[in-house]
């Protein structure tokens, strides 16, 4: 017991869904298949942020087999936990996102097919193209986290707003700095 | 005789009509013209500038933006944000405490209103014809009051009123306003519903784009790379 709780060996997986209701998303990390592909992969700790989902997921205490359990709904700041996590799971917003690819954490972001008009897919499916991040479906979560391999990830490299405020300077007639 | 003048009068009357159609048609093909024409000002001052936040990404990617902006040459600043948007405002306000705190304590000067929303989610489209009228009357208040000489949005539909409010006043001659719209990073294959309009209708001055895919598809629109 002593040794998972050490923080060393402390491997937690961060998944997030924002201020969204992504219920399928929570019910999908809390299956025993999904448990124990984390388990196998080398985590030892799952923590939800299950926003205003209804499903509420089973704590569990860190045993022999399987990852320690927690879950909350909001905070306000999940920056923390970004910092802490080994692997972070996210919905497909891009604030959650940017946030975490900025930390340079390794990123799976999940596309909530329930909702209407989804142009968040646009977004993962672009940077999964680049290699910045795996892209998965909850059904199929499971088997992402099997067949992933994080080293092959690409750091995303931060964007920047100077040239867009040196167009709309240029364009009102402001001198060059 | 009494026919023949009221034939005059009606031939007049539609003469004039016609002149004043032809010469507002003239007029905003001028302003579709200059719109995206950069300005010469011969010395440039300090613009008053209103900036359309908006819910999710959107005040994250606006805030991202202005923090690049150099604040004394876009002053005074006027932030909007739908009435129903909570978080937008308070973190507008956190920006401009922070800018008041490295300016010296000097208070800079910013006001913070909100805007009556055209459509809620999921909103009936009956009941939306009457808060779109409403909306619409409230972002021509608000563009009375402000008249600001720049407008900064990305995304929200907000900001389309307050964009076309901003064109019939180019048109009209109330205020020159430099309209620029960068379309959200999260649009990479195709815009936004407020970005496809302004894209459309000219209204953008400077219309930018965060992926190449949609300078290809828009070609007016201006890659600009990501911005977050």
């Amino acid at each position: 017991m002593g040794e998972i709780e050490d923080s060393e060996n402390r491997r937690m997986v961060f998944v997030t869904v924002g201020t969204t209701l992504f219920d399928a998303l929570v019910r999908a990390v809390d299956t025993k298949e999904f448990k124990q592909e984390l388990f196998r992969k080398g985590y030892t700790h799952l923590l939800i942020q299950m926003g205003r989902g209804f499903y509420t997921p089973t704590k569990s205490e860190a045993e022999d087999g399987s990852v320690a359990v927690d879950y909350f709904t909001f905070s306000s700041s999940i920056a923390d936990h970004l910092r802490s996590a080994s692997l972070v799971i996210s919905h497909a917003g891009s604030g959650s996102i940017f946030e975490t690819l900025r930390l340079g954490k390794p990123l799976i972001v999940v596309v909530n097919e329930d909702l209407m008009d989804n142009h968040q897919s646009e977004l993962a499916e672009e940077l999964a193209e680049r290699k910045h991040l795996y892209c998965a479906r909850p059904r199929t979560l499971h088997r992402t986290i099997a067949d992933m391999d994080l080293a092959s990830l690409l750091p995303y490299p931060a964007g920047d707003a100077t040239p867009v405020a040196k167009l709309i300077n240029r364009f009102l007639g402001f001198p060059d700095d | 005789m009494g026919s023949k003048d009221e034939t005059c009068f009606a031939i007049s009357i539609i003469i004039i009509i016609i002149g004043l159609i032809f010469i507002a048609i003239v007029r905003v093909i001028y302003v579709v013209y200059r719109t995206s024409k950069p300005l010469r000002p011969k010395s440039p001052k300090p613009l008053s500038t209103l900036i359309v936040l908006g819910s999710g990404g959107h005040t994250a990617e606006m805030i991202n933006v202005l923090s690049a902006l150099q604040k004394d040459r876009f002053m005074p600043r006027f932030y909007v944000a739908a009435a129903t948007d909570n978080m937008s405002l308070q973190k507008a306000r956190v920006l401009e405490d922070l800018l008041a705190d490295t300016n010296g304590g000097k208070v800079v000067s910013a006001k913070f209103m909100q805007i009556y929303r055209s459509r809620e989610v999921g909103q009936s489209y009956i009941t939306s014809i009457g808060t779109t009228l409403i909306a619409i009357a409230h972002a021509l208040w608000l563009m009375i009051k402000i008249r600001p000489k720049v407008i900064l949005c990305n995304g929200p539909g907000t900001c389309i009123p307050l964009c076309v409010i901003a064109f019939l006043f180019k048109v009209v001659g109330i205020r020159w306003s430099s309209v620029f719209y960068v379309e959200s990073i999260a649009r990479v294959k195709r815009l936004s519903l407020s970005g496809l309009l302004l894209y459309k209708l000219c209204i953008a001055d400077q219309f930018y784009v965060q992926w190449p895919q949609l300078q290809r598809k828009y070609p007016r629109a201006i890659y600009v790379g990501c911005l977050m």
